[in-house]
Parts: C-alpha cells; structure tokens; sequence
C-alpha cells in the first residue's frame, strides 16, 4: 500500500486520465481514480489545494454557487454528423465531469438548467404538414430528454453517494413525467443526509413560474392570515423561491454559465441571478470541459464585484 | 429634425454647461448629420429594436482617466444619455430605458450619494423648462422605481416632469430611479394582493346584498397579473441590454422584462458610448434576431 502511494507521488500523470486499467495491478478499487485531476488520495485539503495550483485558481476566490445553462447539445451533434439524442448524451457526459470537477474545486453548489417550460411549448397546431412533422418531432424529442434525465439521474447514484451531494430537482412537477418524478424522489431521498455540496437539477423550471409560484404560496399564507401583506419583503419572497433549499447563503449563484454564444437568460434563476456574474462563451454544452471550465472561473476570479457599492480603497 | 440634433463626439467636453450647447451648426455639423442619416437608413434595412435598455456604468471610472473631478464623472454620462436618446429617436427605437440609480448605491458614501441627487435634480429642472430637449422631441418621461426614497427636492421634481410629459406621444424615457428588479416585484406581488383583496370584498359585499358577483372561482395568481404591475407595464421587454464598461452582470436590472433581451457588454465606458457603438450593438442585435426571434415565437409569457 505505501509502494503504492509512492508511486502516486511519484507519477501523479499515471492518474490524469480516464482510463484507469492500467492502473490496476497497483490493486486500487475502481471507484477511486474515476477523477481527471489530483484527488481522492490522502488528504482532501492537500488534493484542492494542488488541484488549484496547477489550474492557476485562487480558493479564497472560488464561486460557492455555480449555475449552468446546458445548450447546444443539437448544434453540436449536427455540426459532427450525430444524431440529437448523440448530442444529448454527450451532453450528458460532459455534465458528470463537471460535477466531479465542481467538487474537486470545493464549488458547494452547482444549479444546472436541463429543461426549461419554454422547451415544452410547442408550435400551434396547424394544418401545415410541416409544422405538424417539427410538432412529432419536437415532442419525441422531448420525451427522449425525460427520460435521458431520468437515467443520468439513476446511473449517476454512484458519484452522489461518494461525494455526498445532496440533489434537489426543482421544477413544474405536473410537467414531469411520473417515471422522472420517482426517480427524482429517491434521488432526494437517498441523498438527503448529505450537506458537503450540493446539486441542483432545474427541470421544466423557469423563473417566472417560480416567482409567481412563491407568490401564491404566500398568498394562501395570507389567506389564512398565517402573515399579513405587509409583511412581505423581499426575503420573505426569496424565502419560497424554489432554490431555496440551499438556504441563505448559497441561494445565489456567483456565476452563471451559458454556453453555445447565446447571450440571453432565457428565464433562468431571474431572481437569483441579480448578482451573478454572467460568464458567455461560444463552445457547445458537451465541448465544455475542463479548460474551458478553469477559463470561465479565471475570468469569475479577475472581475471586481461590487454589489452596488463602491469598492473601499 | 434637420440639422439641430447633436453630433456628439465622443470625446465630450466636460465644461459644457446645458444640453442644448451640444447642437452645433456649422458645414462639418451637416456633414456628420447627412453621414448619420445615411447610416441609419443602412441597417434600417434589417430589424430594428423596439426598446434598449442602458447600464450607465463607467462614469467614474471615465473620471479617474480623464482626471476631472468624480462629480463630473455623472455630468459627462448625463449628456451622453441625452446624445443616445437623439440617436435612438433618429434610429426609430421607440422606447429607451436607463439605470441611473439603484437602491444599492444609497449604501455608497453620503458625499457621493448627495452630489448624484444634487445632480439629478438640477438636470431634471433643466429638462422641465421649455425648448428644453425633451419638448423638442415630445418625449415622455416615465421614473421607474420606488420614489418614496427619494428625497423630497428630487421626488417632486421628478413627479413634475412625468405630470408634464404624460401626455407626449414622442419616444419613451424611462429612467429607472432608485431601482431594484426585486423590490419591483415584491412591489408587483403586494399590489396583487391588495387588488385580489378588494376583488374578495367586493364579492363579499355583492353576496350580502344577496347577488353572487362570480360562482366564487378566483383564478390564481399567474404572470399577467404580476405583469400588469411591474413598473414596465405597458412597454413592451427590452429588445438589447447595454451594459458600457464591460462588465457582465445584470445587477438587479429589468430581471423580469430581460428574459428574451440580448445582453450585450461593449468595454466602453459610459461617457464614451457613442453613436458608432450604438450601431454595433444594433447590428449584432440585427445578426442573433432569427435566433431570438424563433425562441420567442416558441415560448408564450404565461404559465
């Protein structure tokens, strides 16, 4: 076991990648060397700390709260000849790494946006053929990411339990389908004791449904003069908002990232994001990796944040 | 409007005193007009916005390069938002809206905070008076945000102007002053609840008197409410967001209207935005419209 750990310091390369076979004879369990960057050796605070170097991050500088807005999963597989659902499940790959990279940099919360209501809209129905063929297939289309969701959430059981993230799923549930709706149940459950980091997954959400949703319920709280309409503030608003499940201090994301050069919000996180700093780049969801990830945490760390006030010489 | 608009330059003059010493006459002041227009007439070819919205962030910083002093910092960013409001009339963009003060910035130092509200209510007597700009192009003033934080000088003045310019059919300034998007809508929520309390009275009422006003359904609480009492209500969503000086954060700015808006963050700072950077932003605008387009068509405002 110590030869074994010699040879990690020695040749920490051997570990800066995916395939983790030959590695094997050294009889580490699989489990343990799935990460691209140093961890999961002893000593956690060591590992971030060397983690963070290498990238050139700052830790006192590290957002706590990072959102993601997934888009470009069908300009990408259309550009490389793939189908949607390929682009969708690449996608799908490119967010597992950017979960285990989050953690890996000691970032507590990451909200990604995964469906929105809008994405449910379909074209009215017309007689237009054409229209009703883009209907078929926006739906199918639809459908598939339910249930691609579904699985990403069930096969990614495994890297929740080892870094004890805690998964919300917020969201419209009359939108979801029953089979996602259990599988975000259980995920809930199973994960629930956990409180190191934290993962939000935003599915058929949007920010006008969650404002007005807070609203009506404080407004049947006022109906049962639990409060009266005075007392309603703005905490007491961000109180019943759907993220709230982070509490105070994480509610807000420091950073949002939109990928695929889109340069809108697109009714994400409205309330949340009113500090966030907006970070926008042009490669496509299931490009982004972790240069581009070590790029926009750059670029988060060299800004000037200040929250409406002059910075205090 | 021939030949009295502004050619601001962006290089402005800090000692100028009053907007209108900004129209110039003169053979190179035609010229620079006669270009302007040609321009305009261009990229008047694709489509248009119908409403940008302005972060004036910069003026400080445009001071501390300048090394003028900090307060003028803000007057130099004051004409450079009457020289943008020309250009936008002269582009046909209907509606503009500025942040010129948030309810953050009262944390900033007093000195500071008392010399922007000296400012502010000094530029917004000026604009009272006759021939002033805002006459010449009947626009309408609209001030976004919760007055009652405003002191008593500045509050009446500005309630003044909007009074005065109800009624002109012009452009639409709206200038959002002291603003936070979240109190706007904590606002919106408040008088929703206050409108279905006295719709539940007067139902109350219309049943003691023995006739039932509805069967007693009241539909819930949906985005149309919350959006007819948005200080926005009646304009329509920014089309473009500006943010001068680069930097990329929304900071509590038309969170519910910008949902479809184009961000865009020129490095400029704001004192320096001039005409050639309002056409970039209209043209890069004008390259992402099918794409904003397509997701608006898509999407519906209510739940």
């Amino acid at each position: 076991m110590y030869i074994s750990r010699l040879y990690i310091y020695m040749f920490p390369r051997a570990y800066i990648t995916q395939n983790w076979q030959h590695i094997h004879h050294l009889g580490l369990s699989r489990n343990t060397t799935r990460l691209p960057c140093l961890d999961r050796m002893a000593g956690k605070q060591n590992d971030l700390a060397e983690a963070l170097v290498r990238s050139g991050l700052r830790a006192e500088l590290m957002p706590q709260h990072v959102a993601l807005v997934l888009d470009g999963n069908r300009r990408w597989a259309q550009a490389r000849g793939f189908t949607t659902p390929e682009g969708h499940e690449a996608g799908g790959v490119a967010l597992r790494k950017i979960v285990e990279l989050s953690c890996a940099f000691g970032i507590r919360a990451v909200t990604v946006f995964g469906f929105s209501q809008e994405n449910f809209r379909r074209p009215q129905a017309s007689s237009h053929s054409s229209i009703r063929s883009m209907i078929s297939v926006l739906t199918e289309e639809v459908d598939y990411i339910m249930e691609l969701i579904e699985r990403l959430i069930r096969d990614n059981m495994d890297l929740f339990m080892r870094e004890e993230i805690q998964v919300h799923v917020v969201g419209d549930p009359s939108r979801r389908p029953a089979s996602l709706q259990d599988a975000a149940r259980e995920a809930e459950e199973m994960t629930r004791s956990h409180s190191r980091y934290h993962l939000i997954l935003a599915i058929c959400y949007s920010g006008r449904w969650d404002i007005v949703q807070a609203c009506r319920e404080l407004a049947t709280k006022v109906q049962d003069k639990l409060l009266r309409p005075d007392d309603i503030d703005e905490s007491m608003l961000a109180g019943h908002l759907a993220t709230n499940v982070l509490g105070d201090q994480l509610g807000c994301p420091d950073l949002l990232i939109r990928t695929s050069g889109e340069l809108r919000l697109s009714n994400f996180l409205l309330w949340q994001s009113a500090y966030s700093e907006l970070y926008f780049t042009d490669t496509l969801w299931p490009d982004f990796g972790e240069d581009e990830y070590i790029k926009a945490l750059k670029a988060f760390q060299s800004r000037e944040r200040r929250f409406g006030q002059r910075k205090v010489m | 409007m021939e030949g009295t608009l502004t050619s601001c330059s962006p290089a402005v003059n800090p000692n100028i005193e009053k907007p209108e010493d900004m129209v110039k006459t003169g053979v190179l002041a035609r010229f620079q007009n006669f270009l302007r227009k040609c321009l305009i007439a261009v990229i008047s070819y694709g489509p248009m916005p119908n409403h940008i919205a302005f972060i004036m962030d910069g003026n400080r910083r445009y001071a501390k390069c300048r090394s003028i002093q900090q307060g003028a910092g803000h007057r130099v960013g004051f004409f450079a938002l009457i020289a943008n409001l020309l250009y936008c009339y002269e582009m046909g963009v209907k509606y503009m809206t500025v942040y010129a003060f948030s309810i953050d910035n009262f944390k900033r130092d007093p000195k500071e905070v008392q010399s922007l509200m000296q400012l502010m209510e000094e530029k917004i007597n000026e604009l009272l008076e006759k021939q002033s700009v805002i006459d010449k192009l009947n626009c309408k003033v609209n001030f976004w945000g919760n007055l009652e934080l405003l002191c008593e000088p500045v509050r009446l003045a500005a309630q003044k102007l909007m009074a005065s310019t109800a009624g002109n059919t012009g452009p639409v300034l709206s200038v959002c002053m002291p603003y936070n998007s979240t109190s706007e809508i904590v606002n919106a929520v408040s008088e929703v609840y206050a409108e279905r309390r006295e719709m539940l009275q007067r139902e109350h009422d219309g049943d003691c008197n023995g006739q039932a006003v509805n069967n007693g359904v009241h539909p819930e609480i949906s985005v149309a409410d919350l959006d007819r009492h948005m200080y926005s209500a009646g304009c329509p969503d920014p089309d473009i967001v500006i943010r001068t000086s680069g930097e990329t954060r929304l900071s509590n700015f038309l969170l519910w209207q910008t949902t479809f808006s184009h961000l865009q963050n020129p490095d400029a700072l704001w004192p320096d935005f001039s005409f050639r950077h309002l056409v970039w932003s209209v043209l890069q605008y004008q390259r992402a419209y099918p794409y904003l387009e397509q997701n608006r068509n898509l999407a519906k405002k209510q739940l």
